[in-house]
């Protein structure tokens, strides 16, 4: 595996690539999502006035918003969020193919002097979050930059770690780990899957 | 997607929603912002071939390419001769030769950008053909429409004027019944074509008997020379009977607007108070323009190598 | 000279006999003939047709010998079955002078593969303003008896009334081209549904009609023989039905192309279908397949029509007009008229040979396959199916609308006065 994932969260899975099926369920979402709002809320203590989550199309978006309701619930303090569409920054559009854009929506203030916080599903490749880097160039100025990512899996192609980590997951590079959120698939759910399987069908416990 | 747009049915209602949601994705992104270009198509390289003038379709397309960080090339090949000057398969297998990933193509003769679709790899745009079709332009109102209107589903739309001729017309007319519009075509009998029945359109010569009912009346350029060839008597009666002025204008509901896809002759088919008048849409069309190209060429070169 | 016994072979169609050819005519027609010293040719399964004559056929030599000439045409017309062709005037300089026509003449006679006939332009020039020397022409070596200013119409009535009364003198023909030119500006395809979408400026049917109107009441009216170009609108078929119920003297032709293509073709702007007169609609089509076979429509012919690849390969409104059709006519009439039941083979000879070879009042040529008359014939294998490769032909050209098409039928041989031209599908010179 291509370097160590960044201690954020404490990860007691033994190495090497995850068993296939259900990596975690709803209330395990759910309690990653907690720990990391707790973790920035510790992190930037003084600076959650500052901060502004912003979310990754499609899945990091609501993630980000979930992110900032429990900060906020946690800390008492509103925090802004918004979206980036990274997809006219994308350096792989050839090999991708053409997607639909999606909004691009900052809070009414914009993002300089501000702490941002990138948010996405899945840290893979790295190359979704150096995409959202030029972009948020092209957007504004901010203080700082920082990424969380609700699973980790490995295999970067681009010198990028994530300041938080809901969970480190060591995959196989041909797997592919499927992130399914209430907000865009109508169930929370991570799971590991092979290349030839099916996105949904499969049964069997990983953890 | 399919890999060229060559002509407005290589759209189907699923892709044509998709090149104005794109447009206006794009718009939005960079509204407001200093830096008005994105990195999306750095690397590639559109040519911009044009057989004819027209300065404000290149500037359109050359702009949406470089605010896509694409290199932009313009070859000009109007006013040597044609006959004489290199074949139009020679300066495509040129221009591909030198790396093009897309052609954009303004050509007096209908259907040249189908045969050079038929001769390059890369993705090919028509940027009007001959009496054939101008199907950017036929987005680029369909999109200012929807930005003015909110919808297309239903929504009336008069073309008036010299039909038989124009691109613009034609493109119009199978892209707003794509996506859900009727069409009205109103014009002298002369200036329609025969086989205008196998149309997705109706079809009116009397322009006052149509108005009151429209959403949107677009009014096509009419050459004088048309007059020479006995297509109408003269310029007063082509513009009394088919013109819009200010009195036309009046029986016009609320919400409707008043287009043209430039360059205008005031006075002829359009009054000067009509064109500068809170319904005319003519200047905003241009800016739409470009958005609505950005989307394509981000749609056409963004995509898999076929 | 050798002399060829031919075994087995079904004559228009008919049961299969034996034919020799000696000193260029045939000797005998019968069962099991037998012939010493003779060469024999199995042609078990073939059909034998009197040689075929066209009366419409573009040389180009002289001036676009880069497109085509005399001998390359003359090779790719022996290659489709044809013993005589009509060289079209509308060469450069143009043929209408007894020189020229007896310059195309000569040619022909040196390539030895079909009896190249000249057509004398109407029309000096062709620019349509005064008669050229029709008698000239008619009195040469070439014995000119059609006169044509093909590709272009001679559209002033007075001028096509003189031109029609004068020929009579020796028994001559105007083969008209019917295109009323003001009708026409800038035409590029059949007007109707799909020149409106597709842009391209309409050529309407009425503008070839209102021509072939107008033609046969001037033949009535001045008692001439008229013979219609490429006729190619059901308009044009109804109007010839009527003048041939009236007693007019007029005959015509279609080609292979307006008998098996229509507009559909150029939706892809592919400029290897634009011709003159354009292709028409289905019902187009249809009319034209039914008034060759009821005889409204006397002969077929190819309009065959090369041209260079740089006037061919650009853009459709400045390609030039036109396509090939000496080497697949046959093909396309038995896949037209043969195979969907509407001419016989007795029919076939009869358009393809006999009535064009009584038009041009060409001796020798579309004579009955019977003993003592010149042995002008080709040999057919109707069971053959082949895919066109313009790369293979034998013309200068390249411009096929077929290529790519599967057509039937395969001419095996074809013998012009008992010499064969082509043999086992090769041409012999
Ligand atoms: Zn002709």
């Amino acid at each position: 595996m291509a370097g160590s994932p960044p201690a954020a969260s404490s990860s007691r899975e033994a190495r090497g690539p995850a068993a296939p099926g259900a990596l975690l369920t709803a209330p395990d979402v759910a309690r990653v999502v907690d720990r990391m709002a707790h973790q920035l809320i510790e992190k930037a203590a003084n600076g959650l006035a500052d901060l502004v989550l912003v979310g990754i199309p499609t899945r990091g978006a609501p993630l980000a918003r979930r992110l900032a309701a429990r900060v906020t619930a946690f800390s008492g303090t509103p925090i802004d969020v918004g979206t980036v569409d990274i997809t006219l920054y994308r350096d792989d559009l050839r090999l991708r193919g053409v997607r639909a854009l999606e909004d691009t929506v900052l809070p009414a203030g914009g993002i300089d002097g501000r702490l941002v916080v990138l948010v996405d599903d899945v840290l893979f490749s790295g190359r979704s979050v150096r995409a959202a880097l030029d972009a948020l160039r092209d957007l504004g100025r901010p203080r700082a930059v920082q990424l969380a990512v609700l699973v980790d899996r490995g295999h970067r192609e681009l010198p990028i770690r994530a300041d938080y980590v809901g969970k480190n997951v060591p995959t196989s590079r041909g797997q592919s780990v499927r992130v399914r959120l209430a907000e865009t698939d109508g169930v929370d759910e991570v799971r590991v899957t092979e290349p030839e399987e099916p996105a949904a069908g499969t049964t069997g416990e990983a953890r | 997607m399919k890999r060229h747009l060559l002509e407005a049915g290589d759209l189907d209602r699923v892709d044509a929603t998709l090149v104005l949601d794109t447009a206006a994705q794009i718009e939005a992104a960079l509204t407001g912002r200093e830096v008005k270009k994105l990195p999306t198509l750095r690397g590639r390289t559109v040519v911009n071939l044009f057989y004819e003038d027209s300065t404000r379709t290149r500037i359109s397309f050359e702009l949406a390419a470089k605010r896509l960080s694409a290199d932009v090339i313009n070859f000009s090949a109007k006013g040597s001769s044609v006959s004489k000057g290199e074949s139009l398969k020679d300066t495509a297998l040129t221009l591909e030769a030198m790396g093009s990933d897309a052609i954009v193509i303004r050509h007096g003769a209908s259907g040249a950008p189908h045969q050079l679709a038929s001769w390059v790899r890369g993705s090919v745009v028509n940027a009007g053909d001959g009496t054939h079709e101008h199907p950017t332009q036929a987005l680029l109102d369909a999109y200012t429409i929807r930005r003015r209107l909110g919808r297309l589903e239903g929504v009336r739309v008069a073309i008036v004027g010299d039909v038989l001729h124009s691109r613009v017309a034609r493109s119009n007319v199978v892209l707003l019944h794509t996506l859900g519009a009727e069409v009205t075509l109103i014009a002298p009998p002369t200036l329609l074509p025969v086989g205008i029945g196998s149309w997705p359109a109706e079809v009116s010569y009397d322009l006052d008997a149509v108005l009151p009912k429209v959403d949107v009346v677009m009014m096509l350029r009419v050459q004088a020379e048309r007059m020479t060839a006995s297509f109408f008597p003269s310029a007063r009666e082509y513009s009394r009977r088919y013109g819009l002025d200010a009195r036309r204008m009046a029986v016009l509901g609320d919400e409707a607007i008043v287009m043209h896809p430039g360059p205008m002759n005031r006075g002829m088919e359009i009054a000067a108070d009509v064109a500068d008048s809170v319904r005319s849409t003519i200047v905003e069309q241009v800016g739409n323009g470009v958005s609505v190209r950005m989307a394509v060429l981000y749609l056409l070169l963004g995509g898999a190598p076929s | 000279m050798s002399s060829y016994l031919i075994k087995g072979a079904r004559v228009l169609g008919g049961d299969p006999a034996d034919l020799l050819l000696r000193d260029g005519r045939i000797a005998a027609i019968g069962e099991s003939l037998s012939a010493t010293g003779a060469e024999v040719l199995d042609a078990t399964g073939l059909i034998a047709l009197p040689g075929l004559v066209d009366l419409h056929t573009h040389l180009r030599e002289p001036g676009r010998e880069d497109a085509e000439t005399v001998e390359t045409g003359s090779r790719a017309a022996a290659l489709g079955g044809f013993t005589a062709v009509h060289a079209m005037a509308n060469t450069d300089p143009v043929a209408d002078t007894a020189g020229v026509v007896e310059q195309v003449w000569r040619l022909g006679q040196e390539a030895g593969l079909v009896d190249v006939v000249p057509v004398g332009a109407v029309t000096v020039g062709l620019r349509g303003e005064r008669l050229a020397e029709l008698g000239a022409m008619a009195d040469s070596a070439a014995r000119v008896r059609v006169f044509s200013d093909d590709g272009i119409c001679v559209s002033d009535p007075a001028l096509m009334r003189r031109a029609l009364e004068y020929v009579k003198a020796f028994d001559g023909v105007v083969a008209q081209h019917a295109e009323e030119p003001r009708l026409t500006v800038g035409a590029q395809m059949h007007e109707g549904d799909r020149s409106a979408k597709l842009g391209l400026t309409g050529w309407p049917a009425a503008a070839e009609e209102a021509i072939i109107a107008r033609d046969v009441l001037l033949a009535q009216h001045v008692g001439a023989r008229l013979h219609v170009c490429h006729v190619s609108t059901a308009g044009s078929v109804e109007i010839l039905r009527w003048a041939k119920a009236r007693g007019v003297d007029v005959t015509a032709e279609v080609t292979p192309h307006h008998l098996l293509l229509t507009d559909a073709c150029a939706e892809g702007y592919d400029p290897v279908f634009k011709v003159n007169p354009p292709l028409r609609t289905d019902g187009d089509v249809t009319a034209l397949r039914h008034g060759l076979a009821d005889g409204t429509i006397d002969a077929v012919a190819t309009d065959h029509a090369p041209h260079a690849v740089e006037d061919k390969e650009c853009e459709w409104a400045q390609a030039r007009p036109g396509m090939l059709g000496l080497e697949q006519a046959l093909a396309i009439v038995q896949d037209t008229m043969v195979e969907t039941g509407l001419l016989d083979w007795a029919g076939v000879a009869d358009r393809m040979s006999v009535r064009p070879a009584a038009i041009a009042r060409l001796a020798g040529h579309g004579r009955p396959l019977a003993p003592g008359e010149p042995a002008n014939l080709v040999l057919l294998d109707p069971a053959a199916r082949s895919v066109v490769d313009p790369a293979a032909l034998a013309s200068r050209s390249r411009n096929s609308p077929y290529a790519g098409r599967e057509l039937p039928g395969r001419v095996v041989a074809t013998f012009l006065r008992g010499v064969p031209t082509v043999l086992d599908g090769k041409a012999q010179r």
